[in-house]
């Protein structure tokens, strides 16, 4: 197996972008020898771990602590010293419902019209993406005209901010937008598609779709473009039907690629905000107000701020994704295993 | 560990640059709606040629900075020097007094103070900064397709329920989609609300519930949208209390009636050009009067700057009157300056239609009712637009009947209340 | 290469077309239009004026109403197509117009005043290219600093995020050792938490760093990226141990093996990342608006949110400042997707 690697894999991107840093890497590899000497082989893992924990302990974990502790507070004072404690309150005022399935009986109907709102949308949003990706993979995985062309289409849109992302597609969809001036043309009458609540909760998991669909393109693309080709063609050789070989030897060896894009949409996908933020507001009414935007507003762009109420609303969507991520993963590992092992 | 200890270096270097304040600058955060940014930095040129001594920054940022970040580092004790800002009175704590520091402050109280209590903390007679403009919401009318129609444009004693039959025969003789609009705003639904006799503040000065004023006009007023002659699509197009005007459906001669007000002029000015013929109209009567609303936004100084003498000297230069007028002309923008009120001002606009726009608004500044001029410093304002933005537009979509919408209207300003522990 | 390619979607016979070669073609032309259409029409918009894209029916391409210099009149005229009583049809310019009627003249006859209702005229139009949208942000509108922050931040963020990334993964990926699955599952779980949440505890915290109105205050938050770190991983657990017990019985030390063998075969991975952190950084909005009021530190996303006011939002601006800064991000990708090909063919032969 060793001696199929090619060197250094000449002129990948890791030679041309970082040919700087490369001096200094080898220049450092005496002191870190003796790191290792001191701290032994299983000691390295936590020196390779450090700068990332350490950021990552400053600045991802410590402010999620903090939130933590924000959700038992209350008041509209945005720092921590200046807010009274209040314990569960905050919970409690988001269970406070006279009947679960209604959200208008609720105190806060509108965290429970954005969670009803963002359950719908994931299970639409993260089938069809996943869907839409497989098949743009599986087709610039095939021979064609001008591939890299191609790949650069499906990929365009992953360049756009998400907010221009939103400004392109309302203009687009309003009612002087370009879709009606299309079918204007054809003899139809304009429509104000964002104000219909299905074709405006269709245009959500349409642009956000048509936003990142090539960010998981390319993962599940280079995925497939890693499986090894010799084991097609002893499955030719055994007189293999292509679809079969799809089931047996595409999928169980794209599973690693798979299992992280299912992660990344499903999380993605329960943290909708910037492009529907811009593109609909939440509307018409409040049907497509999702759960990140019902905490933005409360905690955060509002004038009147209730900072404890986000952080717990937002205590809860993390628990809820922490979840859904363990339950995917538990159910992944044996693919995952498959795919490493091989 | 070495990469680690680079990046602590790189990272005291990042420390080392952004030294604080210089002695002498003074930072101001300025949002734009149109060219006010680079008149004001045109004036502030001027006023660096004859006061090397100062430097002054203009930042520009968005106004979502202002409304949502601004508030985050004041809170922090960091911030500007000076802030344009809207929510006035809610933040006044961060206010720096301006008194002892200008040079005449009696200056300040003749001109400014109609507003000096929107922007200071109740009880006080502290002066915090001025108006940079005076805005009155009001209507505009599409006079050509009213000609266009056959059908007289309402005077001046018109009540809604007139307007929203003439735009609505003009509208069906003309094939226009939308014979009304009013832009989605707790603000702009007030102006018609406090005409139909409602009032907001009770008498301990907390919000009281609504009153049968208000509830008319919101019930006429989601009867109107329901029934199309009231535009729905600026309604319906958010969640929450998020602003959305109906200009663009009147600039292009799709709406008979838009209820905005008198900041559209100059973006009217140069989007219509010759297009088609607009009158600015004042506010529509209700049974009990015939207001709009006014507001503004105002510049203030930030109590946590370095430098108060030199921000005292920026702000008594943008307060004094030549530059007042100066600055009113060149965006056209309404002052708040009595001094520069009381004469005429010289539009610089060679559009007729605008000039005029602008002078019907002066106008219409003076039939506004005593509510009205008091609800911009009224601490409570942002909690009751907010609800009201926010419920009225799900009853606009059918999520909730009315009177749903009025219960949680009460209970969502009660929560704020509450939530603000006072 | 293509033998294997033809296998999984083989074509019925040479000259006919399988379903699957209809539907790769249907797919790709589709996706061209859908992917690339709103972005055409975004350039395009971008050279209208404000007026112009107000406009209903909208055009692709920017139109204005042609202007003629007429006898006798200081400034141009418009020019209109008017119908005239008897039906035939001829170019007149407006010279003004009260109420419903417009009062015009022939450029030939510029002494003739015509009465013409505006019902019956519509303007003569030609494609115009509203440049000042582009050439007046670039007068007040610092723009040169505000590309050299952007950059600054992207460059050094995305540095930073490869290296600090491909470590972290590569401990998580290549060593038994205690606290591995906290490890991974504490980085899994801060996926969780979207920035917009919880912006005031990290505004806290790096107001409390003095990174407040600082660049390293927007590039450190952002490196140490879960999905980074998450794609890495996944992409290093193919990699065959026995490559690092062989480097091992070698005597190569733990950094050599990071270096030299683990990071060239995760080149690709490391391309995607490295394409995905200049996008996301570049990008980045929401969290820079916060640390950054000053001028002097905006990056461009910042420069060109000055034009959203209270009341109104300078539309033309922003679109042609949108055209412009997305430029740089779609060079870099053009850039490096050649790398990618290169680094994803090179790992498909192993």
């Amino acid at each position: 197996m060793k001696a199929d690697v090619p060197k250094g894999t000449g002129s990948s991107l890791g030679e041309a972008a970082m040919a700087p840093v490369r001096l200094a890497m080898a220049a450092i590899d005496a002191p870190l020898r003796w790191v290792q000497r001191r701290l032994g082989i299983g000691g390295m893992a936590t020196f390779f771990l450090l700068p990332n924990m350490l950021i990552f302990g400053v600045f991802v974990l410590l402010p999620f602590f903090i939130n933590f502790a924000y959700s038992m507070t209350g008041g509209t004072a945005l720092f921590l010293p200046d807010r009274s404690f209040v314990g569960g309150e905050q919970y409690a005022r988001l269970f406070d419902c006279a009947n679960y399935t209604d959200p208008n009986s609720c105190a806060e109907d509108t965290f429970w019209t954005a969670v009803g709102n963002t359950a719908w949308f994931v299970l639409l949003q993260v089938s069809l993406m996943i869907l839409f990706s497989l098949i743009t993979a599986l087709i610039l995985n095939r021979e064609l005209m001008a591939r890299s062309f191609w790949r650069a289409v499906f990929f365009f849109p992953v360049l756009l901010s998400p907010v221009v992302v939103g400004l392109i597609w309302k203009w687009i969809l309003q009612r002087q937008g370009l879709l009606n001036f299309g079918l204007y043309g054809l003899g139809f009458d304009p429509y104000t598609w964002l104000n219909d609540r299905n074709w405006s909760f269709a245009a959500t998991v349409g642009v956000s779709i048509w936003a990142h669909m090539g960010f998981y393109t390319l993962i599940l693309l280079a995925g497939l473009q890693a499986i090894p080709k010799d084991l097609y063609e002893a499955a030719e050789m055994d007189g293999t039907r292509p679809a079969r070989a799809f089931w047996r030897i595409t999928l169980p060896l794209l599973m690693p690629n798979l299992l992280v894009v299912i992660v990344l949409v499903l999380i993605r996908a329960v943290q909708i905000f910037d492009e529907v933020y811009v593109l609909t507001g939440g509307g018409p009414g409040t049907s497509t107000l999702y759960i990140t935007q019902y905490i933005y507003e409360t905690g955060f762009a509002t004038q009147l701020r209730n900072p404890g109420l986000a952080a717990a609303a937002s205590i809860l969507m993390g628990a809820v994704l922490v979840v859904l991520t363990l339950v995917q993963l538990g159910l992944g590992r044996k693919g995952e295993k498959k795919g490493a092992r091989k | 560990m070495k990469k680690t200890k680079t990046m602590l270096a790189a990272l005291a270097v990042g420390l080392l640059t952004s030294t604080a304040a210089m002695a002498g600058d003074v930072r101001i955060m300025w949002y734009s709606d149109g060219v006010e940014g680079e008149v004001l930095k045109d004036l502030l040129d001027r006023f660096m040629k004859e006061n090397p001594g100062i430097n002054v920054i203009l930042d520009n940022v968005s106004y979502s900075v202002v409304k949502e970040q601004l508030p985050v580092q004041l809170e922090a004790g960091n911030g500007p020097d000076i802030a344009r800002v809207t929510n006035l009175k809610a933040q006044s704590q961060h206010w720096l007094d301006l008194r002892p520091l200008v040079a005449d402050a009696a200056y300040w109280d003749e001109n400014f103070g109609g507003q000096a209590d929107w922007m200071r903390p109740d009880g006080s007679n502290q002066i915090s900064g001025f108006m940079t403009q005076i805005t009155i919401a009001g209507g505009f009318a599409n006079k050509t397709l009213f000609d266009q129609a056959g059908v007289a444009i309402p005077g001046k004693d018109a009540t809604w329920d007139d307007w929203a039959k003439a735009a609505k025969q003009v509208a069906e003789n003309q094939q226009v989609p939308f014979p009304m609009a009013l832009d989605r705003s707790g603000h702009r639904l007030s102006g018609p609300n406090l005409a139909y006799g409602g009032n907001y503040i009770s008498a301990d000065g907390k919000p009281a519930p609504l009153d049968e004023g208000s509830k008319n006009f919101l019930k006429t007023f989601v009867g109107w949208v329901a029934d199309g002659t009231m535009s729905k699509d600026v309604w319906v197009s958010a969640a929450g209390s998020t602003y959305r005007a109906a200009a663009d459906d009147f600039i292009n001669g799709q709406l008979v009636y838009y209820y905005s007000g008198s900041w559209q002029v100059p973006n009217f000015s140069t989007k219509i050009g010759t297009n088609f013929d607009w009158v600015a109209t004042g506010s529509p009567c209700g049974p009990a009067n015939c207001t709009g609303m006014t507001g503004g936004a105002g510049l203030v100084a930030v109590k946590y700057t370095k430098n108060p003498n030199e921000v005292a000297k920026v702000m008594d230069y943008l307060a004094s009157e030549p530059i007042v007028k100066e600055f009113s002309e060149r965006t056209l923008f309404l002052p708040a300056h009595k001094g520069v009120l009381a004469k005429a001002l010289d539009f610089k606009t060679d559009d007729a239609q605008a000039k005029a726009a602008l002078n019907a608004f002066v106008e219409a500044s003076k039939t506004l009712s005593d509510e009205a001029r008091k609800l911009p410093g009224w601490l409570w304002s942002d909690a009751v637009y907010g609800a009201l933005v926010t419920r009225v537009s799900q009853a606009a979509a059918g999520e909730m009947t009315v009177d749903e919408a009025f219960a949680r209207i009460d209970s969502d300003i009660a929560t704020k209340v509450k939530d603000t522990g006072n | 290469m293509s033998r294997v390619a033809e296998f999984i979607f083989r074509r019925r016979g040479r000259s006919g077309w399988h379903w699957t070669d209809v539907f790769t073609w249907v797919w790709l032309i589709g996706g061209l239009f859908i992917m690339f259409g709103p972005a055409v029409w975004l350039v395009g918009s971008s050279f209208k004026s404000p007026a112009a894209l107000a406009e209903f029916p909208p055009t692709i391409m920017p139109y204005v109403t042609q202007k003629a210099t007429v006898e006798g009149y200081d400034k141009p005229l418009d020019l209109y197509e008017v119908t005239m009583p008897d039906g035939s049809k001829t170019v007149l310019a407006e010279v003004r117009r009260i109420g419903i009627v417009s009062q015009m003249v022939s450029p030939d006859k510029p002494t003739e005043i015509v009465k013409v209702k505006i019902a019956e005229r519509t303007p003569v139009r030609t494609m115009s290219f509203a440049t000042s949208n582009y050439s007046e942000p670039f007068t007040h509108f610092d723009f040169v600093r505000y590309l050299w922050n952007s950059v600054f931040v992207t460059v050094t963020a995305t540095l930073i995020t490869l290296i600090v990334n491909s470590m972290a993964a590569f401990a998580l990926s290549k060593y038994e050792f205690r606290g591995r699955t906290f490890a991974m599952l504490l980085i899994l779980a801060t996926l969780m938490v979207p920035l917009s949440v919880i912006m005031v505890p990290l505004y806290s915290i790096v107001s409390a760093l003095g990174l407040f109105n600082n660049l390293w205050g927007v590039i450190l938050p952002t490196v140490a990226t879960p999905t980074g770190v998450f794609i890495l991983r996944q992409y290093m657990l193919t990699i065959p141990d026995e490559l690092i017990d062989a480097a091992r019985m070698d005597k190569a030390s733990e950094w050599q093996i990071y270096w030299r063998i683990i990071l060239p075969l995760t080149a690709p991975a490391l391309a995607v990342l490295a394409i995905f952190s200049v996008v996301w950084r570049w990008n980045d909005f929401l969290w820079p608006l916060i640390v950054l009021s000053r001028k002097e530190l905006y990056t461009l996303q910042v420069g060109l949110s000055i034009y959203s006011g209270e009341l109104n939002v300078q539309w033309h601006f922003i679109l042609a400042m949108t055209v412009v800064t997305m430029i740089p991000v779609v060079l870099v990708f053009i850039f490096l997707q050649r790398f990618i090909t290169t680094g994803i063919a090179g790992t498909g032969l192993k």
